[in-house]
């Protein structure tokens, strides 16, 4: 950093450079984008659960003013359109292929879920779209609705031919080895935990317009995609079969995503296919009910916990028996998240020899469910750290000494668990004894009793979590059988001003890339934050990348962007050693100025970059002008970021109501680029934990119809349901990638329902609570504690 | 929406004479229920008639009641000196409706006329004893609420003030359903010289509803311990996703006593 400059670069809390036009309501988002001419889409949707298609009568609607097509899934069928994709194929334990039923983009024979596409309007306005749809006449034949997982298997076919409703059902693992430390254990903890669905509510609904020109036969779609290349991937070579250099896909500002907008979805791909047989742009914007009915939802697993001890508390085997809702059809990456980015964390941060998990995807007829912030991992965390609580409390142990026990040692890594990852660094003692410093521990018995008399129950609870993200190594990821790589691409376009653009692969839906990544390059070139832009979402301006998802940005993207920048500064380092007249060894960069050793000779960072665009002194015999570099940056591993989080709540016995008192973390993320940032995300993802574990849950009746559908049932966690968070982070520096960053936007979602949990049961001990499922609610509450009083005075 | 005539009426005559022209007329005071219902499509009013310009807004104290027009706002009813002296559980009420945004819209004539199961106003103005003043006669509380989204109203008949008798003393005290912040149950008892009156919101299958036997325990000892003797049932008590009756039941007394508590 020269000096006198303010420090921007890495480790500094800079307020982000895109809040001045989010704050201000100058964001850009897709429905801000009209094309001349647009058309508007509206979509007709099932509204029973299952059923065959007896007819789709659209003649009405088709007469209607403004309406200027009505097209049903016959209409996508004749002419070839494909169906939607699955991502990622896993094989069966008995070594078949797993089942991949066909995902039309608008239904068929059959509907699958309340909100399934069945049939597409397109109108003049928004409002005769509307109209249009409620005209359409569709006749069902009613099929018995598959909607409880438990016992889905043995539910009504929902795709023909696949038996028990299973699309795979996979395994990893040792069993026998497992088997036998359940065999010999001293203590087996068993216990069955229910992730409860959720529906993932980014503040942007989805939302597409998308403009085909018949002269140059080519599309621009505007998207709320988190992955602009992938989508257009997806749409041209596996739906639509376009040349991909016909298709620009721009992700403007997104409004969020958490997941649920990694995929292609029907609605697009529908608009892409209308928009060239009308030759006129198309909009279509989601309602909140749509959203809630067609987002992929998350989560919605029931897992069957075996713990197995030996007779010094420590643990020896792990077995998880898990049930994945996947719903009525395959989302593109639902296969991976309950299968290896699930069973692959099973270990936690412990040392456990052996483990073996079976996970059954099945379908329900129920919304798609795929990747939610955290994708797997809180499930995992989930089941693993409420067997931690009931372990300890089974072999009366202190939770804090029991993980502590347990842990992976400091001097174990780098470590291979018994699930196929091998974590390259962690150091899990200091995280703990932090996050118990943070929240006093220690005076947590004087505060109990303090509650008691105000009559309120007190209970404390801890989740110590690890995750993999930076994801993720391609190799890896195809062995397993995802069928993308997960590299990630950066391009660092120094100006002839010396001004600096980067155009990164990575797509920022609410992360700070803006910020983040300008801090990188201001740290590492010494250019002003000022001078720095980055550039993402739109595939005509930036090369081939994979977009944001599962913490993967700055430890996969950052580190592709960070690669680059050596690129430049080598080339600029070549370029100063000439018009410095020295051996380029002797060349030294630094605080944005090459300098020769041993001599008060020096070129600014600007002055080179002049130079490689007004080549007159210049090395044309080594180098060719200009100063922009590439890299693509495929990952070594995967990152792991590890804390322990605490959670302590006061429950009021007489109304069952839990509030959050205090929340303390400690958090290792690797080193950070900009803590306030890091913060934010881990302030965001605990409340979205928060809302999992006390307030939010996706509730189909048994006819499958989705009662939370608006913000009236569906319960979003809000500002006064939080705590005050005290956040910290300790740095064990990721030992793979040249930041030695892990990434943190999925940690506070993963950490915190366990800790919440486990200290709402742990308040409720007086009761003699020993079990509570998600969400917490009041009435959940107060019924644990009548029907444990109840038992107790049998 | 669907497509709609919006007129705004001069006075109540005027508001009146459009509501009786139109085929599927509705009036307008803050929107609060009606606009999310046009917005989904749930209604298909072809004339909005808006009660904003017919000077409905106004609170004044008569004595022995306090007289709140159709048209005053929760905000304005929540911090109105004259409401805060005469019945401060009615300000606390309204000043804890919705949130801000709703209550600097929402209508106290508009809550009253919809009667919400859910919604706060009507345990109130049970529980006071109040009395509904439309442009043609004066309903007494008692009479007025009929059912779940359903009131003693004729057709094109508009309340034009709302007037509470000015209790003893009273207290408010709801239970937020934890996803719409309505009231999942609701109390309001109310303590006059000659008895005392509790009205509870959220929880009836036919809307707002007097406890008798909580009014009876407290007519004989005003206490929060003459709840604990009261075995409220959960017959005639909604059961939904967010609360089953039992737990409503449950809530109701544990409300009431809160509800005791709050009358100081």
């Amino acid at each position: 950093m020269p000096e006198g400059t303010v420090n921007n670069g890495i480790g500094a809390s800079v307020r982000r450079k895109e809040d001045k036009r989010f704050l201000t309501g100058s964001g850009r988002y897709t429905d801000d984008i009209n094309r001349a001419g647009q058309l508007y889409a509206y979509f007709v949707r099932a509204n029973v659960a299952h059923a065959t298609i007896k007819s789709v009568k659209t003649d009405k609607a088709a007469k209607m003013d403004g309406v200027v097509a009505v097209y049903t899934g016959e209409d996508v069928a004749n002419d070839g359109v494909g169906g939607l994709i699955n991502g990622w194929a896993v094989t069966n334990r008995d070594g078949s292929a797993m089942t991949e039923p066909p995902h039309p983009i608008l239904a068929k024979d059959k509907v699958r879920y309340v909100g399934d596409h069945v049939a597409m309007i397109v109108a003049e306005s928004a409002a005769q779209a509307m109209s249009a749809a409620e005209a359409v006449e569709v006749a069902y034949d009613q099929l018995p609705p598959v909607v409880d997982l438990a016992s889905a298997a043995s539910g009504a076919e929902i795709h023909d031919g696949m038996a028990n409703n299973t699309y795979f059902d996979w395994e990893l693992g040792d069993e026998a080895a497992t088997a036998a430390a359940l065999e010999s254990a001293a203590t087996v903890v068993n216990l069955t935990v229910r992730n409860n669905r959720l529906i993932p509510n980014p503040m942007e609904p989805r939302a597409a317009v998308v403009d085909y020109d018949p002269i140059a036969d080519s599309y621009v779609l505007h998207s709320t995609t988190q992955n602009p290349h992938l989508l257009r991937l997806v749409i041209c070579a596996f739906v639509l079969g376009i040349p991909e250099s016909k298709m620009q896909v721009i992700a403007p500002d997104v409004g969020g995503g958490f997941g649920s907008k990694i995929y292609l979805y029907a609605e697009e791909a529908c608009c892409t296919w209308a928009s060239k047989k009308l030759r006129r742009p198309i909009k279509w914007t989601a309602d909140r009910t749509q959203a809630f009915l067609s987002d992929a939802h998350g989560r919605d697993h029931i897992n069957k916990v075996q713990m197995a001890l030996d007779s010094n508390n420590r643990i020896i085997g792990l077995r998880v028996d898990t049930l994945a809702n996947l719903g009525g059809y395959l989302s593109a990456f639902a296969v991976a998240t309950p299968t290896y980015l699930h069973g692959t964390l099973l270990s936690g941060c412990y040392d456990i020899p052996a483990i073996y998990t079976n996970v059954k995807g099945m379908a329900t007829t129920t919304a798609p469910v795929d990747a939610y912030r955290g994708a797997g991992r809180p499930e995992a965390t989930y089941l693993l750290e409420r067997t931690m609580d009931a372990a300890a409390r089974q072999v009366g142990m202190d939770p804090a000494e029991f993980r502590r026990l347990n842990f992976i040692p400091k001097d174990a890594f780098p470590y291979q668990t018994a699930v196929a990852l091998q974590y390259d660094i962690g150091d899990y003692e200091p995280l703990l004894d932090k996050a118990l410093e943070m929240i006093d521990y220690k005076g947590f018995a004087g505060r109990r009793a303090e509650s008691r008399k105000q009559g309120k129950y007190r209970g404390i609870g801890l989740s110590s979590y690890i995750e993999a993200c930076g994801i993720a190594p391609s190799a890896v990821v195809g062995a397993l059988g995802g069928r993308v790589g997960l590299y990630e691409s950066a391009v660092v376009r120094v100006d002839p001003t010396g001004t600096i653009s980067v155009f990164t692969g990575t797509h920022s839906h609410g992360q700070g890339h803006d910020t983040t990544f300008a801090q990188l390059v201001t740290e590492r070139l010494g250019v002003p934050i000022e001078r720095v832009e980055i550039v993402h979402g739109d595939t005509n301006r930036i090369q081939f990348g994979m977009g944001s998802y599962g913490s993967r940005s700055l430890a996969v993207g950052g580190t592709a962007i960070s690669k680059a920048i050596d690129k430049v500064i080598a080339k600029g380092r070549i370029i100063a050693a000439h018009m410095l007249e020295a051996d380029d060894a002797d060349v030294e960069f630094k605080d944005g100025k090459f300098t020769v050793a041993g001599t008060d000779k020096e070129k600014s960072f600007g002055e080179i970059a002049l130079s490689a665009y007004v080549p007159h002194n210049f090395p044309h015999d080594r180098l060719e002008p200009g100063l922009e570099e590439t890299a693509f940056y495929d990952p070594l591993n995967f990152t792991y970021p590890a804390g322990t989080h605490i959670a302590e709540v006061e429950v009021d016995p007489a109304t069952g109501v839990v509030e959050v008192v205090d929340w303390a973390c400690c958090d290792d993320f690797g080193n950070l680029i900009n803590p306030m940032i890091v913060h934010g995300q881990v302030h965001g993802g605990i409340g979205q934990g928060v809302g999992q574990a006390l307030l939010e849950n996706a509730h189909y009746d048994d006819n499958g119809q989705l009662l939370t559908a608006s913000y009236m049932d569906y319960c979003m966690p809000r500002a006064d349901d939080l705590p005050s968070m005290q956040v910290d982070c300790l740095v064990t520096a990721c030992t793979h990638n040249d930041l030695g960053v892990k990434g943190c936007g999925e940690a506070g979602a993963i950490a915190s329902p366990p800790a919440l949990i486990n200290a709402v049961i742990d308040a409720l001990t007086p009761f003699g609570v020993t079990d509570l499922s998600m969400p917490a609610t009041p009435e959940k509450v107060w019924r644990a504690i009548q029907d444990a009083q109840a038992k107790a005075a049998e | 929406m669907y497509a709609t005539t919006y007129v705004k009426a001069t006075d109540v005559a005027d508001a009146a004479s459009r509501l009786d022209a139109a085929d599927d007329g509705k009036l307008l005071a803050g929107g609060m229920t009606l606009l999310p219902t046009l917005k989904q499509r749930l209604a298909n009013p072809d004339c909005l008639v808006d009660l904003a310009g017919c000077d409905l807004a106004g609170i004044s104290d008569d004595g022995q009641s306090i007289r709140i027009g159709a048209m005053t706002r929760h905000v304005d009813v929540a911090n109105s000196p004259v409401v805060q002296k005469a019945i401060p559980a009615v300000a606390h009420l309204a000043g804890h409706i919705g949130d801000r945004q709703v209550r600097n819209r929402g209508t106290i004539g508009g809550s009253v006329a919809n009667n919400d199961p859910s919604a706060c106003y009507p345990s109130a103005v049970l529980a006071l004893g109040g009395t509904v003043h439309t442009q043609n006669r004066s309903i007494a509380a008692d009479e007025f609420f009929t059912g779940m989204f359903d009131t003693a109203l004729d057709e094109d008949e508009i309340i034009t003030a709302i007037s509470l008798p000015k209790p003893e003393k009273a207290g408010y005290v709801k239970f937020p359903n934890p996803a719409s912040r309505y009231a999942m149950v609701g109390v309001f008892v109310a303590k006059f010289a000659d008895g005392v009156r509790v009205a509870v919101t959220g929880a009836g299958e036919d809307g707002v509803f007097r406890a008798t036997d909580i009014e009876a325990a407290l007519d004989a000892d005003f206490s929060v311990g003459a709840i604990d003797k009261v075995s409220v049932s959960a017959d005639g008590l909604m059961s939904d996703i967010h609360a089953s009756a039992d737990y409503r039941a449950h809530l109701i007394a544990e409300m009431a006593r809160r509800a005791v508590t709050a009358c100081g």
